[in-house]
């Protein structure tokens, strides 16, 4: 009753004040909107646009309309099945293993040692996110060196002499583990929040009745982790399509022709690599923007797993 | 989780996770070892030397290291500002005013959270050409604020949607407008989000690669990451030892702020705690 009285007076003061709310609103979000419009939305754009032109360096000043001709291209182009199959490979393998078993495991074993050594070693598996790109790739490249500088080719001297670099001779497992390892970190904090976030009565419950260790991660702990696998699975699944900072740090898509080349590298590599591609922009953007297309799906999926309507309740005060 | 009841298992647990923790460990253990080292072959150091650092000091290449770490640190400083004066505004209205649209806008900044903005940058690449901001720092903080944007929008209006408004309501019927609501009682009571956003806001800018080195071409404004990229590329010089050396200055900043806010990564990966809340 109380509370409905003061209401009153909010709404009374509100109609004296006009559209206060609405204006002040709208100011305060203007700059990210502009912000997010001019560098994110006219850029998605654009890309569609360049996609469905001849832009190049050969076309520089004279630009074409070619509508989906560079489609048409991509599609003829040899390469093309390996590309796909390169990225497909590369972001299933790296997720299933690295974004999604591996930090379960990390979590149920560290677990069993909460107060010391899960405390000392769950910061190690956050350092492949927190530590910069350019850093994490001098450490791998340093790992898989030649022997006798790289440091697993010295361990492993006495099984097997003179080896030659990793990167070299196995790209794709150098590649996505280090790539992968990114993705444990990531997954083992949202994990281990959801796991934090289930209360202590459940477990302590099942350890009375008898639960094995087993049981009790199968029958409680799981069922609390799939929303957060889920995303995981959702989120990073469509991040590890799009991306090629870290391959493109370590193999440059080589070692051989198109080896670790994945889409959005060749993308790259088509628009704006002078050796590679002879900057066509157009036809790079073509391959873009089939990434384009498909991340706008995709988060479109994600937006649904969110349950977006209960994130979107209106503003209590937004009357005023 | 206190279901391990046989410290036999527990032992082996405890195994297992070293195990799998020891390559982690041997690829981070080589950046100190190889600082202070003349050279080394796998982790062995062959003559322990501070000549690594003091040759950092030396002009190496187009760029010198003092220079692209003072370029770097502003900026990230100035990044990390234009960050948060979008954002926390931003937030605030989301969580708190009557704003038209809304929902579509909520959606439209949760989908370009999750869309991967590497695929954007031929476009990004021309609407930089217009601004006449192409190979400019100020250019690439741009890029990279409206592409943090989606997330510090969304995890800071969860710390204002927790705020009782209650207090706020009071303030308003005491006869403060909004403005002042919202300076007064929220952002005081929003200091650890802030604080969070701001964190890893300064963070993913130090950290960036890819943006400054898609666009920005010439050497004059190289940050960190491009000119200890610049020495690993250069095949006449490589000098491991002084590589680490910058490369430990480099990673400083990042582990020191993770390690001294230690819920922040939590907070910010899970949207402020949205990802288990369901």
């Amino acid at each position: 009753m109380a509370s409905n009285a003061r209401s009153r007076l909010v709404n009374a003061t509100s109609r004296r004040r006009g559209l206060v709310g609405h204006h002040l609103a709208i100011l305060m979000c203007s700059p990210a909107l502009a912000l997010v419009t001019s560098f994110l939305v006219v850029p998605a754009i654009l890309t569609i646009r360049t996609s469905m032109t001849d832009m190049s360096l050969a076309t520089l000043g004279s630009v074409r309309w070619v509508g989906l001709e560079n489609y048409r291209r991509l599609l003829e182009q040899p390469e093309l099945p390996r590309i796909a199959l390169n990225t497909l490979a590369f972001a299933g393998v790296n997720l299933i293993v690295f974004n999604i078993v591996l930090p379960l495991v990390v979590i149920a074993l560290s677990a069993a040692w909460e107060e010391c050594l899960g405390r000392f070693l769950r910061p190690v598996w956050l350092l492949p996110r927190v530590t910069p790109s350019v850093v994490y790739s001098l450490l791998w490249i340093w790992l898989t060196a030649p022997a006798p500088h790289g440091t697993l080719n010295q361990l492993l001297t006495p099984l097997a002499n003179g080896q030659s670099s990793w990167l070299l001779s196995h790209p794709w497992p150098v590649v996505i583990t280090a790539d992968g390892l990114i993705g444990t970190s990531f997954a083992t904090v949202l994990f281990a929040a959801a796991i934090k976030a289930i209360p202590k009565e459940v477990l302590q419950a099942a350890q009375i009745d008898g639960a094995s260790y087993w049981q009790a991660f199968r029958h409680i702990v799981l069922p609390f982790l799939r929303w957060p696998i889920m995303f995981v699975a959702a989120y990073q699944g469509l991040s590890l399509l799009a991306s090629f900072e870290l391959i493109l740090l370590l193999t440059n898509g080589g070692p051989g022709l198109w080896q670790t080349e994945v889409w959005s590298l060749y993308g790259y590599h088509q628009a704006f690599s002078y050796y590679a591609g002879g900057l066509q922009m157009g036809y790079g953007a073509a391959i873009s923007s089939l990434l384009v297309g498909f991340g706008a799906l995709a988060s479109l999926a994600i937006l649904r797993l969110f349950r977006f309507p209960q994130l979107t309740a209106e503003p209590k005060l937004g009357a005023i | 989780m206190g279901v391990w009841r046989t410290s036999g298992m527990r032992l082996m647990a405890a195994i297992v996770l070293l195990l799998l923790t020891a390559p982690l460990l041997l690829l981070y253990v080589w950046l100190p070892i190889s600082a202070f080292a003349e050279r080394t072959e796998g982790l062995r150091p062959e003559g322990i030397t501070f000549e690594n650092w003091r040759r950092l000091l030396e002009p190496l290449g187009g760029a010198t290291f003092l220079e692209s770490l003072a370029r770097s640190l502003a900026f990230s400083s100035i990044y990390c500002l234009v960050l948060m004066l979008a954002v926390v505004p931003a937030a605030y209205a989301f969580s708190r005013l009557p704003l038209p649209g809304r929902r579509p806008l909520l959606a439209l900044l949760l989908m370009l959270h999750a869309f991967p903005m590497v695929s954007l940058l031929i476009g990004v690449y021309q609407t930089l050409r217009w601004l006449g901001l192409y190979d400019s720092l100020l250019g690439i903080a741009l890029i990279k604020t409206a592409s943090e944007i989606p997330l510090g929008v969304w995890v800071l209006k969860g710390f204002f949607d927790r705020i009782p408004w209650e207090l706020e309501m009071a303030a308003l019927v005491d006869g403060a407008s909004r403005w002042r609501a919202f300076t007064s009682i929220c952002l005081p009571l929003a200091r650890p989000g802030l604080l969070a956003i701001a964190i890893f806001g300064f963070v993913a800018g130090w950290n960036e690669f890819l943006l400054p080195y898609l666009l920005l071409p010439s050497t004059t404004e190289w940050t960190l990451p491009l000119y200890i990229r610049s020495l690993i590329a250069d095949f006449r010089f490589v000098d491991y030892g002084v590589l680490a050396a910058a490369s430990i200055i480099y990673v400083f900043p990042p582990l020191a702020l993770f390690a001294f806010g230690q819920g922040i990564l939590s907070q910010v990966y899970t949207l402020g705690g949205r990802v288990q809340a369901q």
